[in-house]
C-alpha cells in the first residue's frame, strides 16, 4: 500500500449556522483545497454525512457537492455510518489512494441538525440504536450514555466532579478555537457546587447534566488527501496517516459482557497503533469522541492512554489538559467545539492536522509530533481510530 | 398635569417591591436581579430598540412588543406594570417585565436574555413568578409565548395549565396559566438565589451599563462582533 498525507484541512464555525448543508459542505471544501493549493485534479470526493435524508430532505450529497464545486468527472461517494460517518469518509479516501486508484482526493464531512427541534434530533441520532430491543422502548444515546456513567461511576469511583472536570477543561480549550459552538467558560462552582447549580445545570439523563452533553450543532469540516508524487508538490508541512484501526461491537449494548468495556475503542486503537509502529505513550495530542462527559475518561483508557478505571484520576491530576503529560480535546471536544454528526471524524482529524503542522495557535501543543484520534460510532458499536504523524 | 393627561393616565399603585437576590451563574458570574425604576427606562430602551432588528430566535417581535411596554410604563400609559433587570457587574444581562391585572392575577410579559448560554432569560423568568406569587400574592400568572424556546422553558418546564378562555394581552395565542400549586412544585429546580445581596455585590448593580450595540447583537446572535 502507499503512505497517503494529508495536505490540506479547513472547517465551518459549528454552532447554528446560517444557509444550507450544501453551503456549509462547500465552505469547508473550498476552504481545504485552497490549504492544499495543489494544482491537479481531485479524482474523488468522499462526503460524510449521517442524517441529511431524514434533516435536511437531500440525499445524494456527494454528487451534489461535486457538482457545487464543479470538481467532475470525479468519483462521488456519500458515506454513512451515524457518528463514525467522518472517520468511515477518512478511510474510504485513504483506501482508493493507498490502493493506488487515486491520487488526489477530497473528504468532507458536514451536518445541519439545527434545521429540527432538538426534540427530533435527539431522535434522529437514536435511530441508530438498536430498532427492536432499543428504540422501541425509547432509550436515546443520553439515556445510554447516562446508564453506562452510572455503571462506571460504581465500578471506578468516577465522581460528579470529575465528569464536571472533564466539561469545564474542554470549554476552556474551546474558548481557545475560534471554530468551536460552544464559548462559554464554567466553573465548578457554576456548575455543580453552588444550590444554583440545579437551575444552571439541569438533570438531562441522571446522572448526567445539560452540561455533561455535547451541543447539537451545524458544521463541516474537510480534508484533502495524497499520495506521495502529489503531497511531494505541498508547500506546506504535511501529515501522513499512519494507522488506521476499526472495530465493532453488538448493535444492542445489553448484549455485551461488561457494558462499562468499550471493546470497539480498544480494538480499534490497537489496530491503529500497530499500523502506525507507535504506543499510545508516543502520543502528544488525542481528539476523543466526547459526546458525553464520560466518554471522554472512558476513551483515554481503552486507548491506552492510562490504565482501566484510572482515566478520572489523571484528569484529576491535570494530564489531559491543554500542558499536560496526554492533552485531550485541545479542540474543545464535541462537548464544546460541537457535534455536527457527519463532521466529527474529520473534525477530528482536522485539528490534528493544524497541531502536528503547529498552526492551532493559542491552543497548540508543545511539540507535537503523533496525533491521535478516536471516532465513536453507535454506542460504542463502530469506532474508527486513526494515527497521525507529522512530516517535515 | 393637565386634566387631560389626568385622564389618559391609569391609576397608579405603589406595587410591593422586589427584594434584590444575587444568582451564581454556570460561569461562576454573580446575576444580580433586581426591580428597574421607571427613570431607568430610557437606558432599557437603549439595550432593546437594536434588538428589534434580530430575528433569530424571534427577538424581534420580543423586543418590538418590549418596547412598547417599557415605553408604556415610562409615559404613565399601562397600569401596574414593572421590570425586573439581570445585572453582572452593573453590566444589563438580560430584562423581565409583566403587570397585575388585578389583585390576584398577573400578566407576564416578556423575556429578553441579551447574553446566552448561561441560562439568564431562565433565571429571569424564575424571578418574574417568584415576584407575582411570593412578593404579589397572586394567585395565578397569564402567560404566552413567542419563541419555542419560550415554550420549553415555561409552558413545559413549569408544566404550565392552558387557559383557552383567556385572553391574554398580547394576543389570541393560547394563553396558558402558573398557578400558585405549579409554582410552588417547580421552586425547588427552577427558583434560585441568595438574599440578602451582599453590600458590595449590591453596589454594583446600581447603576445600569449597556454594552455596545455591536457587542450585543454579538451576544445574542453568537456571531462575534
Amino acid at each position: 500500500m502507499r503512505d497517503v498525507f494529508i495536505v490540506g484541512c479547513a472547517m465551518t464555525r459549528f454552532g447554528r449556522m446560517e444557509g444550507g448543508l450544501l453551503d456549509l459542505l462547500e465552505e469547508a471544501a473550498t476552504g481545504a483545497m485552497n490549504d492544499a493549493d495543489i494544482d491537479e485534479p481531485v479524482e474523488g470526493v468522499f462526503v460524510a454525512n449521517m442524517g441529511a435524508g431524514i434533516l435536511n430532505h437531500l440525499s445524494g450529497v456527494g454528487s451534489a457537492l461535486v457538482d457545487r464545486l464543479s470538481l467532475y468527472p470525479a468519483a462521488a461517494e456519500t458515506i454513512e455510518n451515524g457518528p463514525a460517518s467522518g472517520g468511515s469518509a477518512v478511510k474510504v479516501a485513504y483506501y482508493a489512494i493507498a490502493s493506488g486508484l487515486v491520487d488526489l482526493a477530497l473528504v468532507v464531512g458536514g451536518e445541519k441538525m439545527r434545521d429540527v427541534t432538538g426534540w427530533e434530533a435527539t431522535d434522529f441520532v437514536a435511530t441508530l440504536t438498536h430498532p427492536q430491543a432499543e428504540y422501541i422502548y425509547g432509550a436515546t444515546l443520553p439515556a445510554f450514555a447516562a446508564m453506562f456513567a452510572r455503571l462506571y461511576m460504581e465500578k471506578y469511583g468516577v465522581k460528579h466532579e470529575h465528569l464536571a472536570m472533564v466539561a469545564i477543561k474542554n470549554h476552556e480549550n474551546a474558548l481557545l478555537n475560534p471554530y468551536a459552538h460552544v464559548q462559554q467558560r464554567i466553573t465548578m462552582e457554576g456548575i455543580l457546587h453552588r444550590p444554583e447549580a440545579i437551575m444552571n445545570n439541569p438533570p438531562v439523563a441522571e446522572p448526567l447534566r445539560l452540561y455533561d452533553c455535547c451541543p447539537v450543532s451545524d458544521g463541516a469540516a474537510a480534508v484533502v488527501l495524497a499520495s506521495e508524487r502529489i503531497a511531494s508538490k505541498a508547500k506546506k508541512p504535511c501529515v501522513r496517516i499512519a494507522g488506521i484501526g476499526q472495530a465493532t461491537d453488538t448493535h444492542a449494548v445489553h448484549e455485551r459482557k461488561d457494558p462499562t468495556e468499550l471493546k470497539a475503542v480498544r480494538l480499534a486503537s490497537q489496530k491503529a497503533f500497530n499500523m502506525a509502529g507507535v504506543k499510545p505513550e508516543d502520543v502528544d495530542v488525542a481528539e476523543l469522541h466526547d459526546a458525553f462527559t464520560i466518554l471522554e475518561i472512558a476513551e483515554s483508557e481503552e486507548a491506552g492512554f492510562f490504565e482501566k478505571g484510572k482515566g478520572h484520576v489523571a484528569l484529576e491530576k491535570g494530564e489531559t489538559s491543554l500542558h499536560g503529560r496526554m492533552p485531550i480535546n485541545p479542540s474543545g471536544g464535541l462537548k464544546a467545539r460541537g457535534h455536527p454528526v457527519g463532521a466529527t471524524g474529520v473534525a477530528q482529524v482536522v485539528e490534528l492536522t493544524w497541531q502536528l503542522r503547529h498552526e492551532a495557535g493559542p491552543r497548540q501543543v508543545d511539540g507535537a509530533q503523533i496525533g491521535f484520534s478516536c471516532n465513536f460510532g453507535g454506542f460504542g458499536n463502530n469506532v474508527l481510530c486513526f494515527v497521525l504523524a507529522g512530516e517535515k | 398635569m393637565n386634566n387631560l393627561e389626568a385622564i389618559l393616565r391609569p391609576p397608579e399603585r405603589q406595587l410591593p417591591p422586589y427584594p434584590p437576590k444575587v444568582i451564581v451563574l454556570a460561569s461562576g458570574e454573580k446575576m444580580v436581579v433586581r426591580e428597574a425604576k421607571r427613570e431607568e427606562v430610557p437606558t432599557l430602551l437603549k439595550a432593546v430598540a437594536p434588538l428589534i432588528q434580530v430575528e433569530r430566535d424571534f427577538y424581534d417581535i420580543v423586543a418590538a412588543r418590549t418596547y412598547a411596554e417599557l415605553l408604556g410604563w415610562l409615559r404613565y400609559r399601562v397600569r401596574d406594570e414593572y421590570c425586573l433587570v439581570g445585572l453582572i457587574d452593573g453590566v444589563l444581562v438580560g430584562l423581565v417585565n409583566g403587570r397585575c391585572l388585578s389583585r390576584k392575577i398577573g400578566i407576564s410579559y416578556h423575556t429578553i436574555a441579551m447574553r446566552r448560554g448561561l441560562r439568564i432569560g431562565a433565571h429571569l423568568f424564575a424571578s418574574k413568578m417568584e415576584y407575582h406569587i411570593e412578593y404579589l400574592g397572586q394567585q395565578e400568572v397569564y402567560i404566552v409565548a413567542e419563541s419555542p424556546i419560550g415554550f420549553r422553558r415555561w409552558m413545559i418546564e413549569y408544566g404550565l395549565e392552558k387557559r383557552p378562555q383567556v385572553h391574554h394581552e398580547l394576543g389570541g395565542v393560547m394563553s396558558w396559566a402558573l398557578t400558585r400549586q405549579l409554582y410552588f412544585d417547580a421552586k425547588p429546580r427552577l427558583v434560585v438565589g441568595e438574599r440578602p445581596v451582599a453590600e458590595d455585590v449590591l453596589e454594583t448593580a446600581k447603576t445600569i451599563t449597556v454594552v455596545e450595540e455591536a457587542v450585543l447583537l454579538g451576544q445574542v446572535t453568537g456571531k462575534p462582533a
